[in-house]
C-alpha cells in the first residue's frame, strides 16, 4: 500500500515536471520564433535609421538600448512603432527632438519586432506578445 | 526595389573587382581627349581627363564655396536631404568614419550637397551638422539652385557609376560616395550605404592624398 501511495507521488511529481519543462520550452520556443522573425524586420525597417547594432546616430536618431526607457514605456512601444514618433525624449541622458516615422506592420510583426529589441543591444526584457501589442494599440494617443 | 538593389548588386561587384587589381593607382573616370602640344620644339602629346567644372554653392556657415576651395584637395562628395528617411542616416553613419579618418588632414574635405534646397536652408544644414557632431571646416553641407546640385551631380560627378552600369536614370538617389582628386578629376564610387565599400573608400583616400600635387592649374 505504501509502495503505491510512493509510485503515485513520484509519477504526479514527475508529471508535473514534464509540464513544467514543456510549457517553458514552449514559451522559450514562442520567445526563439518572435525574436528571429523580429530580426528580419528589424533589419529591412529599423536598422537604417537605428543601426545594427542599435547605437542610433549621434543626436540624429536615438539608440535602443535604453532599458530603463524601453520599461517605463513598455505599453507606448507599440504605438511608437506604428503611428512614429515626435517631440522631445530622454534616452540615455541625452534629449532628442527628431521625427520617426510610422511602419505599416502588423500587430503580429510589431510584437516581434518589440520581442527583438527588447532582447538585444543589451537589453533584456523577455517577449511581447501578439495579444499585449493588440491590446496597446487600441490606447494610442 | 528589386532592380534597384539588383543594379547595386553589379555595380558593387564592379567596384570590388576594380579595387582588387591596380592596388596603388586607382582609375580615372570621365571622358579624355589627346591633346598635343609643342614642348621645346618638340611635340608632346598629352592626355587630358574630364575635371569638375566651375561651382558655387553655400556651406552651412553661410560661407560660398566654390571649385576653387578644393584646388589641390582630395574630397568626397555626396548627395542627401536632411529629412530623408530610407538610405541617408546609414550614409551619414558611413561618412562619419570617413570623416573621423581624416578630419585633420588639411588636404581633404566632404562635400555632402542637399537636393532639396527648399527645405534645407542654411540654418537647418547648420543644426542638422551639429547634431550630426560635425564642426570644422573638413566637411561642408552644401545648399545652392536645385538645377546646379542635379547638373553637377549627374553630368559630373556621377560618370562613374554610369560607365559601370547599365541601370537608367536617378543615380542622384542612389546614395554614393564619389571620389575625386586633386586635380578634380573622379576616381571612385562607392555605395555609401555599404560598411566594406567605404572602408575601401577610406583607404583609397590615403592613396590619393599620397600622390603629388598638381602643378596649378589655370
Ligand atoms: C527614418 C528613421 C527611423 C526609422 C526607420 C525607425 N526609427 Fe525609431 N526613431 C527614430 C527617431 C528620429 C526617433 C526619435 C524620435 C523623437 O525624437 O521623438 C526614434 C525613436 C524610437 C524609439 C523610442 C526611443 C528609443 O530610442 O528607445 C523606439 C523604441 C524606436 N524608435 C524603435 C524603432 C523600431 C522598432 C523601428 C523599426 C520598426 C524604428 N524605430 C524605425 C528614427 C527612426
Amino acid at each position: 500500500m505504501r509502495y503505491i501511495r510512493t509510485i503515485a507521488a513520484v509519477s504526479t511529481l514527475a508529471i508535473i515536471t514534464l509540464l513544467i519543462v514543456s510549457c517553458e520550452s514552449n514559451t522559450s520556443l514562442e520567445f526563439k520564433r518572435y525574436y528571429s522573425e523580429g530580426a528580419e524586420i528589424y533589419q529591412t525597417r529599423c536598422q537604417n535609421c537605428h543601426g545594427n547594432d542599435g547605437a542610433g546616430l549621434s543626436a540624429l536618431i536615438p539608440a535602443l538600448n535604453d532599458s530603463t526607457f524601453l520599461k517605463k514605456n513598455k505599453n507606448s512601444l507599440a504605438c511608437t512603432i506604428r503611428y512614429g514618433l515626435k517631440g522631445v525624449i530622454n534616452i540615455n541622458g541625452k534629449t532628442f527632438d527628431e521625427n520617426m516615422p510610422a511602419a505599416e506592420l502588423a500587430p503580429m510583426e510589431i510584437a516581434q519586432v518589440i520581442t527583438y529589441m527588447n532582447n538585444s543591444f543589451g537589453n533584456q526584457l523577455g517577449i511581447v506578445t501578439m495579444d499585449e501589442v493588440e491590446a496597446d494599440l487600441k490606447n494610442c494617443k | 526595389m528589386r532592380k534597384l538593389v539588383f543594379g547595386l548588386l553589379i555595380i558593387a561587384a564592379y567596384a570590388s573587382c576594380k579595387s582588387n587589381n591596380g592596388k596603388s593607382t586607382l582609375p580615372i573616370y570621365g571622358s579624355r581627349k589627346a591633346v598635343t602640344k609643342i614642348v621645346d620644339g618638340k611635340s608632346v602629346t598629352d592626355t587630358v581627363y574630364q575635371t569638375i567644372p566651375q561651382f558655387r554653392f553655400v556651406n552651412q556657415y553661410g560661407d560660398s564655396i566654390s571649385n576653387k576651395n578644393l584646388d589641390g584637395k582630395v574630397y568626397v562628395a555626396d548627395f542627401f536631404f536632411t529629412t530623408c528617411p530610407s538610405i541617408c542616416p546609414q550614409m551619414a553613419r558611413n561618412m562619419l568614419k570617413v570623416f573621423a579618418a581624416y578630419k585633420n588632414s588639411a588636404d581633404f574635405r566632404i562635400l555632402s550637397h542637399t537636393i532639396d534646397p527648399k527645405h534645407d536652408s542654411v540654418p537647418v544644414l547648420k543644426k542638422y551638422a551639429d547634431k550630426l557632431g560635425v564642426n570644422g571646416n573638413t566637411w561642408w553641407f552644401l545648399q545652392g539652385k536645385k538645377e546646379d546640385t542635379y547638373s553637377i551631380a549627374e553630368n559630373s560627378y556621377l560618370v562613374a557609376v554610369k560607365q559601370d552600369s547599365s541601370a537608367a536614370g536617378g543615380y542622384v538617389h542612389q546614395g554614393y560616395f564619389v571620389l575625386v582628386d586633386k586635380q578634380k578629376r573622379v576616381r571612385g564610387a562607392y555605395d555609401g550605404t555599404e560598411a566594406k565599400q567605404v572602408d575601401q573608400l577610406i583607404a583609397d583616400i590615403k592613396t590619393l592624398l599620397a600622390e603629388p600635387d598638381p602643378k596649378t592649374t589655370p
